[in-house]
């Protein structure tokens, strides 16, 4: 049986680790929400990782429609032949092309499928996944063919949350919802990024990290990915420790909004940030 | 008790069925939680909860149910405490030998013994109790062949009922916050089909029939796309009263200009008369008859306030909150027009409903519009009923 037990490059909490496995034993999809940056995505590469398996990405599209996941039937194409007379047109299997799904399905040997930002998709998008998820296999009416999965794929699907994803496809799934990293963590998973870092760079960048994060009125708090790259800006840039103690250098990589910048720089004199609006005027 | 869980989890408001909850035997007929309570704690979130607001009603229950359960973890972690850490024995090679001639029966039942006896606190060296770096045949960082080794490992695990206490996911409970995120969620479902956006879909049947009369030449039709739109009017209430909610009115704000097609906005203080201002520091007004003759009807109007003023205010001619401002037709039946005119139009609050029926003004105003409380529940129940239709019929 696979045991899933993590990877080298990625830190993995023990409840995740056991609804990683809960959901490979059930042959059930692992659905993994969280905040933006918290490393859903890079979950199912590391499984793929660890349990040395090939790993198919199905990234989804606003536009996208479920039937593309499972085959394409170029018709198009088909046309052309038949109009300029190239290529054999009554075989129709050769216009038919198999999506993402499709590919995990018909692989020999037992892959990991990763279902990226579900929630992009439209709201019915799921709901048609459902049986060809739960039976793992699909019918092609223009060639009378059935897909069978051979060995039930890994399934970890993504989701921002932007839209929420119908009842009875979250009842066939596992749901994890990874929280954000606590300071300990946080500071594991840099390590596993910048091995090398100074421990008094670190140690400081994390407490302005937090700090941050502490307003409630961001619009939109920094994330791991945020933090990583502001790491990365500061170990570039040669900032010495003292200097991100006093402000906070290359603000812009942390903040994306000119309000949140605002706020916080406000907040570095008084506890202006926490209390008030700005935006009222007669206050009777 | 297993399946007083399952009860209590709905008693609690967690939405589950009996699917997950088959699911979830499944799962512990396979010993996927390896007989810990903490794992099944984790596993059984993971099969049964679908959505982090629930978390928080998820550890009631857990709570509720396992609270006084004695697990395997717990009693471990008892005995960890007792135990610190002391430099490892040396010992001849003698005595080594002594040792190696206990039996692992013997020493089962001795540990059990200790155990019973509670002798594992602060106890360092010796050759009989759980301890640290003694002979004994138990405890840490001891030396004794055939013994049992308690704990030398960091224990990495917190005990399920501990986790479930810190109730870590309070705040994503539905009934507490709001974040731009979460109403953008509330708010995306606002909208409704409309076919808009460049043509990229093939449209078979009209490019079959182009090309036959394109004497075979092949001729393609596209066509539009379905694309989510909505129009929706959003009119709030700013300064008195409502300065408290200022921040989460302007989040409700920007999560809207982001996901709404057609947007408008205005201001109103208290209640809206003839005029209404299109900007936050009410200096620009438009008339409030042009607005309601000249806009569409189908928009789906929101208002936001806390409804609390003196009945004056809605009643009375030249009852406005400002002295400055006259105005000939009572506040109250501006909103009605409002209602007339919008068949689709609700009225978020944030105050709390169970304050709802002690304000007269409150009480008027539902009299006109279906108010909900501004919380992501209450966003979500106006949405839902805003588009399922309730609110045209409602009106009459």
């Amino acid at each position: 049986m696979n045991y899933f037990t993590g990877s080298d490059d990625y830190v993995l909490s023990p409840s995740l680790r056991d609804n990683v496995n809960v959901s490979i034993a059930l042959g059930r999809p692992l659905i993994v929400k969280g905040e933006p940056g918290t490393g859903k995505t890079l979950l199912a590469h590391s499984i793929a990782k660890g349990l040395n398996k090939r790993l198919i990405i199905w990234n989804i599209k606003s536009n996208m429609k479920a039937r593309e996941g499972l085959y394409v039937y170029d018709t198009v194409q088909r046309l052309n032949h038949a109009r300029f007379g190239d290529g054999d047109v009554s075989d129709i299997k050769r216009y038919i092309k198999l999506g993402k799904l499709g590919e995990a399905f018909a692989s020999p040997e037992q892959v990991v499928l990763l279902i990226d930002e579900i929630d992009k998709a439209e709201l019915e998008f799921p709901n048609d996944l459902l049986n060809e998820l739960d039976e793992m296999s699909f019918y092609i009416p223009e060639t009378g063919e059935t897909i069978k999965a051979k060995h039930r794929p890994i399934v970890i699907i993504t989701s921002n949350s932007e839209k929420e994803l119908p009842d009875p496809f979250l009842r066939r799934c596992v749901f994890h919802y990874i929280e954000f990293p606590e300071p300990e963590l946080m500071a594991e998973i840099v390590k596993v990024h910048f091995p090398h870092i100074e421990k008094t760079l670190l140690r400081e960048a994390l407490k302005r990290f937090y700090w941050i994060r502490e307003f409630d009125m961001l619009r939109k708090k920094p994330s791991t990915s945020e933090l990583i790259d502001w790491l990365q800006a500061l170990i570039v840039g040669g900032i010495p420790p003292k200097e991100v103690e006093k402000q906070i250098p290359f603000v812009g990589v942390l903040l994306k909004k000119k309000e949140d910048i605002d706020l916080v720089e406000k907040s570095g004199k008084t506890h202006y940030a926490f209390n008030s609006s700005g935006r009222t005027r007669d206050v009777y | 008790m297993f399946i007083d869980f399952f009860f209590r989890l709905k008693a609690y408001g967690v939405p589950v069925s009996i699917h997950e909850w088959i699911t979830l035997h499944k799962a512990l007929a396979l010993n996927l939680n390896n007989c810990s309570l903490t794992s099944f704690y984790h596993i059984a979130k993971a099969i049964l909860v679908k959505h982090e607001i629930h978390f928080d009603r998820y550890d009631l229950a857990f709570l509720d149910t396992f609270e006084d359960v004695e697990t395997t973890d717990e009693m471990l972690e008892e005995i960890l405490n007792g135990l610190k850490k002391v430099k490892e024995l040396h010992l001849t090679e003698e005595e080594k030998r002594q040792m190696q001639e206990l039996n692992l029966d013997q020493i089962l039942r001795n540990f059990e013994e200790q155990l019973r006896e509670g002798h594992y606190r602060d106890h360092v060296g010796g050759n009989k109790a759980i301890g640290t770096g003694g002979r004994s045949t138990q405890g840490a960082w001891g030396y004794n062949p055939a013994g049992i080794r308690i704990g030398q490992g960091v224990s990495r695990h917190r005990r399920a009922v501990q986790i479930a206490e810190r109730r870590t996911f309070r705040n994503y409970d539905s009934a507490v916050t709001l974040d731009t995120r979460q109403m953008k969620v509330a708010l995306s479902h606002l909208r409704s089909l409309l076919p808009i956006g460049p043509g990229d879909r093939l449209n078979l049947e009209e490019t079959i029939d182009a090309t036959c009369r394109n004497a075979g030449e092949i001729e393609f039709v596209w066509e539009n796309k379905e694309k989510k739109a909505s129009k929706v009017m959003l009119l709030m209430d700013v300064g008195g009263s409502m300065t408290p909610y200022a921040e989460l009115v302007s989040r409700l704000f920007s999560a809207a200009s982001s996901q709404i097609h057609k947007f408008k906005y205005f201001y109103f203080h208290n209640c809206v008369y003839q005029d209404i201002w299109i900007d936050i520091e009410r200096n620009q007004s438009r008339s409030t008859m042009d607005i309601l003759k000249s806009e569409d009807d189908d928009y789906k109007v929101i208002f936001i306030g806390d409804a609390e003023m003196a009945p004056s205010e809605l009643t009375w001619v030249n009852g406005a909150i400002d002295y400055w401002y006259h105005n000939d037709t009572p506040g109250i039946v501006w909103l009605k027009r409002f209602r007339e005119k919008f068949k689709n139009s609700i009225w978020l609050n944030p105050l709390p409903k169970r304050s709802w029926d002690y304000i007269q003004t409150i009480r008027m105003i539902r009299g006109i519009f279906p108010m909900f409380e501004l919380t992501l529940d209450g966003l979500d129940e106006g949405v839902q009923y805003l588009i399922s239709g309730k609110s045209a019929l409602a009106r009459a």
